[in-house]
């Protein structure tokens, strides 16, 4: 299998030093990796016109993010990018734990049927940055792409933000309306504003290799706590596309890097780990990790997305996967306050609600990272207990922590959504991301009920119409097609499972697919009211 | 057997997790054995159940010292 092969992307002289008159930005971007990229696509769905500076002009190198998640991929569907992905990616949904030579237990992620989604896929970062990067060539009028364009320098005005930006032909300065800082975990847009940054740092090292060879090893990830292989420490083994796996082995603390990324130490490493095999090494990298972020995500109008607004440990796939997140709740708050649609005051609600999520997802891999390194002796007495029960007892493996992988966090109690319909049952409380189920269309064509929702907002119903005042999308769960509304029949009845459908009941959701409100007998007013709750109107 | 071995922390498992290492923090060896029984005396008057007690006894004294009876 050939390697991945890093083409450049083109750099092309900006309009601003080309004659053409500099006009004003509606957003600019700063960063074109995963969030970037991201958020420049979700921008031009909403018919929002971005610029995307990045001071490099090739995709990541080596080994970054390779776990997406199931709710990553639902957003990548909605960008449009989703099924690419999942076709390159390798999918996976199993978990297997080891101690020392000997299996503790495994869990399946995703133990039920009727999602369009796999739990996770494994795919390089170099991909998704690249099947991102075509995708924003498909918006030529709405997305232009700047590589080796870097941010030099940046201010706030009253109504926008200014920019200094070098480049192979020159500086010139740009202006936008907002400015989303995608510039990752060093954010030099953080450090020109003099934001600061709170983290902790654990001292403990992990060796991150990439090994390129042929292995009948199935599509799960193996996780080892004191691995004969690896003198007494944390290993975890994914298998990605390309026949390439990724390995991290927990090193001490005071292990040189130098050293230990030189081939000869790595090497033995491996075989230890993969038995006598041929192998490639195809990268290798020392990590220490840190988990915090900047205390507000919104600083006036300059908005930070992904790592550079926080950082997590890796081990439960939260940095990548939090960062695309953050976008899916944001460019739809950011597209409806650029349009006047809504108040500026919307925004405040992405960095509530992100601020939430990524103290959920700091807490899950803080608490991973301490599970795998234990401090003292009866940290590692308590964990070797908990490993040794359960082997036997159920509720032991519930304790093992070898990383909390990826969930979106319930957005329940902020202010958009409205109070739960207690006479409603099922998950899918306000707060929730909705879950997915399989639907046929009016033609009968079969397909996923998230392909029908998100984008905008949408009043679903089951059995007949929702009662709305206002022009807003509805969508009807119906067995028959109804003139004239958007109908999908819910032939399994998995989302009337998933949703508590019964007959009248609506769910206003959000454009990012998140339950705003739900109700079992709804009326225009309830509807209107929660419409202007989840657009931060004023009451 | 009235022994629960199912999964019964709901939500709070690795805080809880975390909260009995923080306990111990700071304490020497004889303090941290005297926080255990403390602990496991206050949850044996909670489950109050002395088959399950004494079934809780018997798994967690399996495969340790040497062969009893």
């Amino acid at each position: 299998m050939a390697r991945y092969e890093y083409k450049p992307f083109p750099y092309r002289t900006p309009a601003e030093l080309s004659g053409g008159a500099g006009w004003r930005w509606p957003v600019v971007i700063v960063g074109a990796g995963p969030i970037g990229l991201a958020a420049a696509i979700d921008l031009a769905l909403h018919g929002v016109a971005c610029v995307v500076l990045d001071d490099n002009n090739v995709v990541s190198r080596g080994s970054r993010a390779i776990c997406w998640s199931k709710r990553t991929l639902e957003i990548f569907d909605r960008l449009g990018v989703g099924e690419r992905m999942v076709k390159k990616g390798v999918t996976w949904k199993v978990g297997r734990l080891y101690h020392r030579d000997r299996e503790v237990y495994s869990f399946d992620l995703l133990p039920e049927a009727g999602h369009k989604n796999p739990a996770f896929i494994n795919l390089q970062q170099y991909y998704v940055e690249q099947f991102l990067v075509e995708r924003c060539l498909q918006f030529p009028g709405l997305i232009d792409l700047r590589f080796k364009n870097k941010v030099t320098g940046v201010k706030q005005l009253a109504d926008g933000i200014a920019a200094e930006v070098e480049t192979p032909d020159g500086r010139y300065g740009i202006q936008g309306e907002y400015l989303i800082a995608c510039d990752g975990a060093k954010s030099s847009i953080r450090a020109m504003l003099g934001v600061e940054f709170k983290s902790h740092i654990f001292p403990e090292q992990f060796l991150i290799t990439d090994v390129e060879m042929k292995a009948d090893f199935p599509s799960e990830r193996w996780f080892w706590f004191e691995p004969k292989f690896h003198n007494g420490q944390s290993a975890l083994l994914h298998k990605q596309p390309d026949d390439i796996y990724r390995i991290d082995l927990q090193l001490p603390p005071d292990a040189d890097a130098k050293e230990e990324t030189k081939p000869e130490n790595v090497i033995p490493r491996i075989k230890a780990a993969v038995g006598e095999r041929p192998f490639e090494i195809d990268w290798v990298s020392l990590y220490t990790f840190q988990c915090g972020r900047i205390d507000r995500f919104v600083h006036g109008r300059v908005i930070f997305a992904g790592d550079s607004a926080h950082v997590v440990s890796p081990f439960g796939a939260r940095g990548g996967n939090g960062g695309i997140q953050d976008v899916d709740n944001l460019v739809w708050k950011l597209a409806a306050v650029m349009k006047a649609k809504a108040s500026p005051a919307l925004l405040e609600s992405y960095n509530a609600e992100r601020v939430h999520g990524a103290d959920e997802n700091i807490h899950n891999s803080s608490r991973s990272t301490n599970f795998m390194t234990p401090k003292n002796a009866f940290e590692y007495l308590l964990r070797d207990e908990v490993l040794s029960l359960a082997e036997s007892y159920p509720f032991a493996r519930r304790l093992v922590n070898s990383g909390r992988l990826s969930i979106p966090c319930s957005l329940a109690g902020f202010a958009l959504q409205s109070r739960d319909d207690p006479e409603m049952a099922g998950a899918m409380a306000p707060g929730v991301a909705c879950s997915d189920a399989p639907v046929r269309d009016a033609s009968g064509r079969p397909g996923w009920l998230l392909d029908h929702l998100g984008g905008d907002f949408v009043v679903m119903s089951f059995g007949t119409p929702p009662p709305v005042r206002q022009d807003v999308r509805r969508l009807v769960i119906a067995s028959e097609p109804i003139a004239g509304i958007e109908t999908v029949c819910d032939a399994s009845g998995l989302v009337a499972e998933r949703y508590g459908g019964r007959d009248g009941a609506a769910y206003v959701i959000r454009p990012d697919q998140h339950v705003a409100a739900r109700f079992a007998e709804p009326t225009a007013e309830k509807v209107a009211t929660a419409l202007a709750r989840a657009k931060a109107e004023a009451a | 057997m009235s022994l629960n071995t199912e999964w019964n922390l709901g939500n709070a498992g690795d805080e809880i997790y975390t909260e009995l290492i923080e306990a111990h923090a700071g304490l020497t060896e004889t303090e941290s054995r005297r926080l255990d029984l403390r602990l496991i005396l206050l949850l044996a008057n909670q489950v109050g159940d002395g088959a399950a007690i004494r079934e809780a006894l018997r798994l967690a004294r399996e495969g340790l010292g040497a062969s009893r009876q």
